[in-house]
């Protein structure tokens, strides 16, 4: 399995997401400056978190029109996974590949911390060793996550299973102030209608080692080599739950 | 006396100093060359005020690589790996735009530690406020923090400690004091030297424009409401700019591109250039007509004195100037070849065709005028030493109180600000801000490195020479205490005018107590930073030398962490309380003074002190440890178990001091430590071998009680209860 | 009267302006060549009751100097408008 980490400028975890992957499934991946445009050959494209561009104006704004973008579109398009986290994240609402926005914290502070996290949905290829329902110990770090969607899509997002993760308390319960930056909906995370594009504000790279301090973001890749190992080529489409 | 009268004075020189300006170069100096002797010469830049009591600090030992006197020190760490790491201030420009002083501070730090070569993976910060009442405070609080934040999340380099105080002598006059540690290998060590002829100087990274000029000199004079038109413009922070300038210079010094290099910071072009010629004993020659320049009509000493951020100077060989352009280029940077390194020692400016400055480089940096100042003990010394503490201790309420020292600002919980800093970017956080010290793991190696800063100011004004050691032992405790071997340490010293001999005195007295615990101590001074001037309406802030250390342990599963483990565990104080509640918070808090007699200190034991904990970790005795600072006793038995996650205290000792001074005494050198009971006798054994003494006090238990008995006086209360009071301050008391 | 205040804070002109010049390159990279000078301001709009206008305009100069903008490093202009 070949895996493509993005650098832009201001990228900033960019080599924590190289030695996290490499530290979980034993496997490289490949640092890939954002004005390169062949990664035809990748399986797995991670878009990590920082401050591409210094997050100037809106964050992610300036990154979309990196020429890397339009062949991470089109490689999203012919269905390889395309995994944002953090500032990736927000890179990929951007450029359309995921609905919805992120706006500023709503208390308007930067915040870094664990949070307590639920998986809502363990039938994507991102989350499949997760189990449904399962509560995840995972760190924050950003200024802007608070997720905004329209009505009508965030109706979809609902009836299609799409969110994938909610903030929520450490016992599982979600409630509005269970989401530390005023997310809609306690959204963390959320797929695109292929299953093949996530995007999550929380760092699962940053607790995937005993040492860290948890390892409950090991499964985020140990999911992605599995799934990849079953299906190597297959779209995989997003499923409902329940 | 008009100012063409004393061409001095707006470059805040003196008529004495003018004239040894004059008979150096044998000639009366032009504007731009007395602009350059007045920022050169500043307290800023020169340390005229201060260099002959920085002596006294010892500054070798086999594992220092890098001496004060570079961008920044080196220590050795073994395995092939160094670290470089110093800190600085940057308290005036924070004062008036919080978020971009703090912001600009935090960079010019980090610029310091890659220009040595090495990439830097942490940050720490100590913080000095006014009361957190006052609105004034709040807003700067709230915008230093963010500040630092904003550069230091966006530059992805986790901001792992520090530590924070407030006291109402920095109300007009706050402290940012910032300090970063860089990793490298041990042999590719750069310096800040332009050496070989011909050479090419390029100035890299940001455009040059009217950015706090004169930063230099307005850091070495006092501030005022006054007159607020003679402030310089403020400089604005572009971390995205500095990320870019860090990995292109990163990978200029990986493929050895460059024979020299330096930042620009306070007095930019003119130190950068003067400070690498002068190292190296050879001239620069600079044409301001290269300099590219953000707005066209610059002046010439307005360039020259510009502190534009995000640049940096370069000494290269020719050949290797394309692929340089090359890397830069790469990085959407500019790099302008702006002159060359000369054999005849002179710092040359040009513009259009025309010489417009000669100086010989050494007459800046080396002929630096040193002040040995006079000094005398301020008349507050004695009386405030002969007040008596003792009085109030009677009759209190002691979960009343120790709820009220939970929630002061001074001891509560710092998570409101370690929540604004990415601690964690880098994968190499092992103790995250909150314990003693933080712990960073070290690449492809079992070994970590601890970094704390520390300073009680308060012990410092009561008693220089005992406030700066005690500064020294307690940042070096908090290393041990996690289990690393303190290894060197940083500094940076702030204080008032250094012409008020009662100002000078605080600063001699307080160098010597540091010199001397370093020495004890073994961690040698590698580098630091002096402020001067810091008063506010002619009031001095309380004299505030703030340490920076650096430990290593050699395998990171052996740490140390402060939260209580399991039931049953015993838990043992290590050291000894006196009758000390002088200086304390405690008594600060019920009577709003700052007097008494500061606990005293025996560099001695403390070394041994620290010794033992290095060994006791890596013999795996103890289940956790943490250092007894302000609040006493009381207050670090509450951080263990609230740290805990659910445990309780049963405590239950005896003694000959006053239960105030038991549980709420600072006495030096106390630890607090947790352990399996059948490692009890080992324990003994270990402590009677390093001549300490202990006291076994209780156990831990499994509800969420906390339970204190000392003779016939109790304290009971519930850790979750003392928790809420302690998390509830900064949150409430920084909104705005 | 009732009044609606624009007031638009921007940066000095000789202080660095890193948003603008991220956005200007990036403008640039975008193909828009004949740009200069990108500046990222503020714009905060406010509704006040005061007598006169002369009365709102002291009002929302005096509150955008004192928190509005910090005139270390910001211009500001102010707009007013009557409400009916």
């Amino acid at each position: 399995m070949k895996t493509a980490v993005i650098v832009f400028p201001g990228s900033n975890c960019d080599r924590d997401n190289v030695n996290s992957w490499y530290a979980v499934t034993g496997l490289k991946a490949d640092l890939i400056w954002h004005k390169e445009s062949h990664i035809s050959d990748y399986d797995l494209i991670i878009i990590p978190g920082g401050f591409s561009f210094g997050d100037y104006l809106r964050t992610g704004c300036v990154a979309r029109f990196s020429p890397i973008m339009k062949e991470v579109a089109r490689q999203a398009a012919a269905g390889r996974m395309v995994l944002g986290i953090c500032n990736g994240f927000q890179i990929l609402t951007e450029a359309g590949l995921l609905p919805g926005a992120l706006m500023r914290n709503r208390d308007l502070k930067y915040l870094c911390k664990d949070i307590f996290l639920r998986v809502e949905n363990n039938s994507t290829p991102f989350t499949c060793d997760y189990a449904l329902g399962q509560i995840l110990r995972l760190p924050i770090s950003h200024g802007e996550g608070n997720y905004f969607v329209g009505p009508e899509e965030h109706k979809r997002l609902v009836d299609e299973g799409r969110i994938v993760f909610r903030y929520s308390s450490p016992e599982g319960q979600v409630y509005p102030n269970a989401s530390p930056n005023g997310s809609l909906d306690a959204i963390a995370g959320v797929i695109n209608q292929n299953g093949n594009v996530m995007g999550l504000m929380p760092h699962p790279e940053r607790l995937a080692e005993d040492i860290l301090g948890g390892t409950d973001g090991r499964a985020l890749f140990t999911s992605i080599l599995n799934s990849y190992r079953l299906a190597p080529t297959k779209k995989s489409g997003a499923q409902q739950r329940g | 006396m008009s100012r063409q009268d004393a061409p001095w004075s707006e470059h805040g020189l003196t008529e004495e100093e003018f004239n040894k300006i004059e008979s150096l170069m044998g000639r009366s100096p032009n504007y731009l060359e007395l602009a350059i002797f007045g920022v050169m010469w500043s307290e800023h830049c020169g340390y005229k005020n201060s260099k002959a009591h920085l002596k006294k600090f010892p500054t070798t030992g086999p594992m220092v690589l890098q001496g004060p006197g570079e961008n920044a020190g080196v220590v050795d760490l073994g395995d092939g790996l160094a670290a470089a790491f110093k800190m600085e201030s940057h308290n005036h420009p924070s004062a008036i735009e919080p978020y971009q002083g703090a912001a600009t501070g935090v960079g010019g730090i980090i610029r310091d530690i890659f220009a040595m070569g090495a990439r830097p993976i942490a940050s720490l910060n100590s913080l000095r406020f006014g009361e957190i009442s006052d609105n004034r405070v709040k807003r700067l609080l709230n915008g230093v923090v963010a500040g630092i934040g904003g550069y230091g999340n966006c530059m992805g380099i986790p901001t792992v400690g520090g530590d924070l105080y407030f006291h109402p002598s920095y109300r007009g006059n706050p402290l940012v004091n910032a300090m970063c540690l860089g990793l490298m290998k041990n042999d590719r060590i750069f310096r800040g030297q332009a050496v070989g002829h011909g050479n090419i100087v390029m100035l890299v990274g940001a455009r040059t424009g009217r950015d706090g000029i004169k930063g230099a000199s307005f850091a070495s004079v006092e501030l005022s409401d006054k007159d607020p038109d003679k402030r310089p413009n403020v400089q604005v922070g572009d971390p995205f700019m500095e990320k870019l300038l860090m990995e292109a210079t990163l990978e200029i010094l990986e493929r050895n591109l460059v024979v020299g290099l330096q930042d620009l910071g306070a007095a930019g072009l003119t130190s950068s250039g003067a400070e690498m010629a002068g190292r190296a004993g050879n001239g620069i020659s600079i044409d301001l007509d290269l300099v590219p320049l953000r707005e066209a009509a610059l002046a010439d000493w307005e360039i020259m004195l510009s502190e534009s951020q995000e640049r940096m100077l370069l000494v290269v060989e020719p050949k290797n100037r394309p692929e340089i352009e090359a890397i830069f280029d790469k990085w959407d940077l500019s790099a302008a070849a702006i002159g060359e390194v000369t054999s005849d020692g002179i710092f040359r400016i040009h513009r259009s065709g025309k010489v417009l400055a000669e100086i010989a480089a050494r007459f800046l940096t080396d002929e630096v005028p040193i002040y040995i100042r006079p000094y005398r003990e301020p008349s507050y010394h004695q009386i405030l030493k002969m007040a008596d503490v003792s009085l109030l201790s009677r009759d209190i309420d002691l979960s009343k109180t120790l709820r009220r020292l939970l929630a002061s600002p001074n001891i509560c919980s710092r998570n409101w600000v370690y929540e604004q800093y990415d601690h964690m970017v880098g994968l190499a956080t092992i103790i995250r801000p909150g314990g003693d010290a933080a712990l960073l793991r070290l690449p492809e190696s079992k070994r970590g490195l601890a970094l704390s800063s520390d300073c009680n100011s308060r012990y410092v004004y009561l008693d220089p020479y005992l406030g700066g050691a005690i500064a020294v032992a307690e940042a070096a405790l908090n290393v041990a205490v996690v289990g690393a071997k303190p290894l060197a340490l940083t500094n940076c010293l702030n204080f008032g005018n250094p012409e008020n001999p009662e100002i000078y005195w605080q600063f001699v007295l307080a160098t010597d107590g540091l010199a001397e615990a370093a020495r004890v101590l073994g961690t040698p001074v590698t580098g630091g930073n002096v402020s001067f001037y810091n008063e506010f309406d002619g009031r001095a802030i309380f004299p505030t030398p703030t340490i920076g250390m650096i430990g290593v342990i050699e395998d990171i599963d052996l740490r140390l962490t402060h939260g209580f483990k399991n039931v049953g565990d015993l838990i043992v104080l290590i050291g000894k309380s006196k009758e000390e509640l002088g200086a304390s918070e405690f008594h600060h808090l019920m009577t709003g003074r700052d007097e008494g007699v500061v606990p005293s200190l025996d560099l001695e034991k403390a070394a041994k002190l620290n010794d033992f904990l290095v060994v006791a970790a890596s013999k795996k005795l103890l289940l956790s440890a943490h250092d007894c600072a302000e609040g006493g006793l009381a207050v670090a038995l509450f951080e263990c178990a609230q740290a805990s996650g659910g445990l309780g205290v049963e405590i239950k000792f005896s003694g000959q001091i006053s239960t105030a001074a038991a549980l709420f005494g600072e006495s030096q050198s106390r630890v607090v430590v947790s352990l399996s009971p059948d490692k009890l006798n080992d324990l003994t054994e270990l402590l009677t071998e390093h001549g300490l003494e202990h006291s076994l006090l209780g156990q831990v238990t499994n509800d969420d009680r906390f339970h204190v008995i000392y003779n016939d006086d109790s304290l009971i209360d519930l850790v979750h209860d003392l928790a809420l009071t302690w998390s509830a301050t900064l949150p409430r008391e920084a909104s705005i | 009267m009732k009044f609606k205040a624009s007031v638009k804070v921007m940066l000095k002109t000789a202080v660095l302006d890193p948003q603008g010049a991220t956005l200007e390159r990036a403008l640039k990279s975008l193909g828009y060549q004949n740009i200069d000078f990108v500046r990222v301001g503020k714009l905060v709009e406010l509704v006040l009751e005061e007598e006169s206008e002369q009365a709102a305009l002291k009002a929302v100069n005096a509150w955008a100097d004192q928190l509005l903008a910090n005139p270390n490093m910001e211009t500001f202009s102010v707009k007013l408008e009557p409400l009916l």
